[in-house]
């Protein structure tokens, strides 16, 4: 017989505060599901675009690190000149040298292909060191023609740069050698490289001979014998080598590509995640404003023994379901937003940062589980002040309607907010950390909240002022209503002005950020395209050229009246680092403003000793390496280096990786390298831009150079501008759309909410439509307030985008310009949608029975 | 049926408990469900409102207070339930001083030994009535089965699936007592109960509440204007600025 258990009190017991958690939940929800749906959807979009630019970048970022490693084999160390090539007579000296087991040489080439807009790289290698260093860097010859890899006229491709140039095995691709074109038959593949990696290989002294660099290398892998300390050994070798040769690892070269695309991959991740933090405050606003109209019901709860604890706990909850659903949706839709953006958009995004890969998104779970709980804090965040209101109000005087507005009295508290100001103004005086403007953003972030949290003082404040003036004035009851609300409810006031707030201060911090940016960027192409004509013999890859013979040729062409020839190269000062670009040009010491936009004083030329060359170096120059003005230091520019002098520091927007220039007269000398890759040309007065390029192509290497006009570079220089700002538009539009619509659900919420007022209103006499007008009005009046202070706002946040944030980032300094027409467009559609959406939020408020709105209860 | 005619010169001296016989029974019986010692509360610039304020309630009683507007009647309640905190002196519900608690443990003791009903009712909108009365049962961590029993008991059986919006006034405050009543406390507080009602149905839901009351074995105490409503309750104080005095 089965013996029953007896039924104690504790065996009854039930989770009964989980049960009632979930009651009270399901309860909300249903009752409001649009606000919950708005608040999740809002999240889900944060954490989506967040997530998905993410993932873009890790995934081009990792392909374009591995397709860079994996040029590099199993090489121990890499010994690479500071400028692009160096002396092959290194090569034994560094083959024998005790600890290397195994030197291979490289010929390291970006080639330029006739007719196309990007190079190819090519590498120049000794078969048999190359097998084992690297094995897979190596052509894979037909079994009818073993010896290709030896044959001078022979190129192995990667299958991306096969199908890049349409060649097959067997068939022949033309590159570009000085002004000549040079043929190789393609021989065959290679054992192994990355999807999309356009690479070719071939013998290195046939590589050498065609291009034109006999007795030159790029590079030299080295193997270390086992057991030998590679630290000491790369520290005793740099010491023998001097200046000339610099020692990179492996892993230098992942610094490298991390170095170049870490501000740009930082600066959109934190775009994207602009819109998580506009969402934030959307939870927030929804969350506060549910706890004002719940306040007397969790009065009650309270009465009935709900503790505040309990309390606090279940309005967290409600925060923290809304953040997981919202983020379990946004890490989805985030792949798959990455997965589109890839296939049509590529990896870059338009910035240009990684080209040549094919990456594919693939899951990450550190990722992931970082963007699940920055979803689930921001919203938890956004709950946190509503939810501590709640639970410290005291019941008693919570039950009594009428209390809604001492729910949001510590808002007006503007002690938070001017800490959070002041310690804003002191990051943005700090230097960036790891290279990257983190405390500047951190700036951005504070001064924004803290902004937001000053608006209910502000509010008070200027309602308070303008409603006594006007009381002085005029006794019309809609206004006066209007006014009245206004300056006695700041803190409701200010959670639907938060939203214009936010929205406005971004709109106005990134237009007036993007148009400083871009009038900076068109003033400087002025500034620096004042010839008729620009011609490029190498417009990519570095094996073009002029020789002597034919830059006398081209300065003698009909209608030129002056040629200015720059010789463009790279010099490599830290080996974690990218190279510097040389630019070796025709620089007048005494005026060298008259090229270059300088950012401050010159150097005279009388201040130069004997043996001293000037230079003049970009604005990163002075970020990365610390250059100054007047400074001396040691270059390994030529054979014999020299010393040089930092004359002038001077503004540069394409190379955020640090610029030198220095004259061509210098160049020459130091290096005995006479070519040149560019051509300023200035025309003789009556002759035409069309019949002087004419002219020029009629020159026996007249097919080899590229022609543009200033117009032209300046056109398609701003089209590249606008096409890598265009996804920084996207993510700032959706942020934006976002702030709007918490606009939208705020000023809707409010007035439904206040029915019962309403319905008080039309029981005195006050028509619908008067209803209506002061509806309008405090919409109207708030929203203006909203933009006034939004534009103070953004223009502070501003100035920390272009003064901090940008100069941080790319190491570039541009000039302020406000884009009025646009600001003020901007703000008369904000003034009207908000009006509009307080309108027809009202008339469904005013369209209630009045009596029974008066009636209700909750 | 009950009379409503009773005015408040009908009204007897409170008896205190400082009555010595009645302590000296106390002492050694069951505790008051309601003690008040020496209870003063004072508002603003030394506003007293209620001052050295001395009663009790027995298990089972049912006691109304009267008195004018502002007098204190609400704070009293306030007090009783551990809401507000008095100047001076100590309220004990069924033997323990919930003055001398923290706010969790007086939350705590509110939940396992008080009900309330409002004037305004206060019931949560969008739960169903039986879950609005089941909210002292989850709050104590009990199963919620008995929230039908008291929506049959206050004749809402058949109902518990339906919103409060499809109640009437008389049927809201039904709810509220039955939410009141449900986990057995020992003393229920009354604000205006019937305050929002017409006379007719007030007379109902007073009826009502009474007998559910006793036959839970509550104590009572019920803050009202209406003398019709007052004379439902076993006996009736008046709070004036002089003190609490007994009615009938």
């Amino acid at each position: 017989m089965p013996v029953n258990k007896p039924v104690t009190q504790s065996s009854r017991r039930i989770a009964g505060s989980r049960l009632l958690a979930r009651w009270l939940l399901g309860a909300e929800w249903r009752s409001h599901p649009a606000r919950a749906i708005v608040a999740i959807a809002t999240i889900a979009l944060g954490v989506a675009l967040g997530y998905a630019v993410q993932l873009i970048n890790s995934a081009a970022f990792n392909e374009f690190s591995a397709a860079a490693k994996s040029l590099s084999g199993e090489a121990d160390l890499q010994v690479r000149g500071a400028q692009p090539h160096f002396d092959e007579s290194w090569y034994p000296r560094l083959a024998t040298e005790p600890g290397v087991a195994l030197a291979s040489p490289v010929l390291d080439l970006d080639v330029t292909v006739p007719g196309q807009s990007a190079a190819l790289k090519v590498l120049g290698i000794d078969v048999f060191r190359a097998s084992r260093i690297t094995p897979e860097l190596i052509g894979v010859p037909s079994a009818q023609r073993p010896l290709d890899t030896l044959s001078e006229d022979a190129i192995f491709l990667s299958p991306a740069a096969q199908q890049w140039l349409h060649a097959a095995p067997g068939e022949h691709v033309a590159l570009r050698s000085g002004t000549s074109t040079v043929q190789f038959r393609v021989a065959g593949g290679i054992v192994r490289t990355r999807p999309g990696q356009r690479i070719a290989v071939m013998d290195i002294a046939a590589a050498q001979w065609r291009f034109g660099l006999e007795g030159k290398l790029s590079r030299v892998d080295l193997q270390l014998q086992r057991g030998v300390d590679r630290e000491r050994f790369k520290r005793e070798l740099q010491d023998r080598l001097g200046s000339q040769l610099v020692i990179a690892e492996t892993r230098d070269d992942e610094n490298r590509t991390d170095r170049l695309s870490r501000a740009y991959r930082i600066n959109m991740n934190v775009l994207a995640l602009v819109a998580l933090f506009t969402g934030a405050f959307l939870v927030f606003s929804t969350q506060a404003l549910a706890v004002v109209r719940r306040r007397a019901q969790f009065a009650m709860l309270r009465v009935l023994g709900f503790t505040r604890g309990q309390l606090l706990r279940q309005i967290l909850m409600e925060g923290a379901l809304l953040g997981v659903i919202g983020s379990v949706l946004g890490l989805a839709l985030g792949y798959a937003l990455s997965s589109v953006a890839l296939r049509f958009f590529g990896s870059d995004l338009g910035g240009g940062y990684f080209p040549g890969v094919q990456p594919h998104v693939g899951f990450e779970p550190l990722a992931s589980a970082v963007f699940l709980a920055l979803g689930i804090g921001v919203s938890v965040l956004g709950s946190l002040v509503p939810a501590l209101e709640a639970a410290r109000a005291r019941p008693a005087a919570a039950l009594k309607a009428g209390s809604e507005e001492g729910a949001l009295a510590r808002l007006s508290t503007p002690w938070p907010a001017l800490a959070c100001i002041a310690v804003a103004g002191i990051l943005t005086l700090l230097p960036p950390l790891f290279d990257v403007p983190i405390l500047g953003y951190l700036a951005v972030a504070l001064l924004l909240i803290g902004g937001i949290a000053l608006m209910p003082r502000c509010t008070a404040i200027v309602f308070t002022a303008l409603s006594r003036w006007r009381t002085k004035r005029s006794t019309r009851a809609t206004t006066t209503l209007a006014l009245a609300r206004l300056a006695n409810a700041p803190g409701q006031a200010s959670i639907a002005m938060g939203g214009v707030l936010s929205s406005f201060a971004l709109i106005v911090a990134m237009a007036i950020m993007v148009a400083s940016f871009r009038v900076s960027v068109d003033e400087w192409l002025t500034h620096l395209l004042s010839a008729d004509l620009y011609v490029r013999v190498a417009p990519n890859g570095d094996t073009g050229g002029l020789s002597p013979g034919e830059q006398a040729a081209l300065a003698a062409a009909s209608g030129v009246r002056n040629a200015a020839f720059t010789r463009t190269s790279r010099l490599t000062l830290d080996p974690a680092r990218p190279a510097v670009a040389l630019l070796a040009r025709d620089i007048d010491a005494a005026d060298p403003g008259a090229l270059m936009q300088m950012t401050g004083p010159v150097l005279s030329p009388s201040a130069l000793h004997d043996g001293e060359t000037p230079i003049w170096v970009s604005e990163a120059m002075v970020d990365l390496y610390r250059y100054k003005l007047g400074q001396r230091l040691r270059l390994s520019i030529g054979a014999s280096g020299g010393t040089f002098v930092v004359a002038g520091i001077w503004r540069d927007y394409v190379r955020q990786t640090g610029a030198i220039q220095l004259r061509l007269a210098d160049y020459r000398r130091l290096t005995d390298d006479t070519g040149a890759t560019d051509v300023a040309v200035t025309i003789k007065r009556g002759a035409s831009v069309e019949s002087v390029i004419a002219s020029l192509r009629k020159l026996p290497f007249g097919t080899a150079m590229e022609f543009a006009q200033p117009g032209d570079i300046r056109a398609r220089t701003l089209t590249i501008f606008d096409r890598s700002f265009a996804v920084t538009y996207l993510l700032e539009a959706v942020a934006i759309v976002i702030g709007l619509f918490g606009v939208a659900a705020t000023f809707s919420a409010q007035t439904l909410a206040r029915a019962r007022e309403f319905g008080m209103l039309r029981h005195v006499g006050v028509t619908r439509r008067q209803v209506l007008v002061i509806l309008a009005a405090e919409g109207g009046m708030l929203t203006a307030l909203g933009i006034a202070m939004g534009f103070i706002l953004g223009w502070a946040i501003s100035l920390i985008l272009v003064f901090v944030v940008n100069p941080q980032s790319f190491h570039w300094s541009m000039s302020m310009h406000i884009p009025w027409s646009v600001l003020s467009t901007v703000a008369l559609v904000m003034l009207i949608s908000s009006c509009a959406t307080a309108v027809v939020a009202g008339r469904k408020a005013v369209s209630l029975d009045a009596v029974r709105a008066v009636k209700e209860d909750w | 049926m009950r009379h409503f005619s009773v005015t408040v010169e009908d009204c007897k001296p409170v008896q205190l408990i400082d009555d010595p016989i009645l302590m000296t029974l106390r002492t050694n019986d069951v505790p008051p469900a309601l003690e008040c010692r020496g209870l003063s509360k004072a508002y603003g610039a030394g506003r007293v409102l209620l001052a050295s304020l001395d009663f009790a309630l027995d298990p089972g009683e049912f006691v109304a207070v009267m008195g004018d507007s502002g007098v204190g009647k609400s704070t009293l309640l306030n007090l009783i339930a551990g809401l507000d905190t008095a100047d001076s002196g100590e309220v004990l519900i069924d033997g323990t001083s919930i003055s001398s608690l923290d706010d969790d443990a007086a939350t705590r003791l509110r939940r396992q030994k008080l009900g309330f009903v409002f004037q305004a009712f206060h019931i949560l909108p969008h739960l169903t009535l039986v879950q609005n009365v089941a909210l002292p049962l989850l709050l104590n961590n009990t199963a919620p089965s008995r929230a039908l029993d008291l929506l049959e008991a206050v004749g809402l059986g058949g109902r518990g699936d339906d919103f409060p919006r499809q109640l009437s006034g008389g049927e809201l405050q039904r709810v509220a007592i039955a939410r009141a009543l449900v986990h057995r406390p020992t003393l229920i507080l009354a604000d205006e109960p019937t305050g929002n009602l017409d006379p007719d149905t007030a007379h109902e839901v007073l009826s009502l509440f009474r007998a559910e009351i006793k036959a839970n074995g509550a104590a009572a105490i019920m803050v009202t204007h209406s003398m019709a409503a007052a004379a439902s309750a076993d006996r009736i104080l008046i709070l004036s600025e002089h003190g609490l005095h007994a009615g009938k």
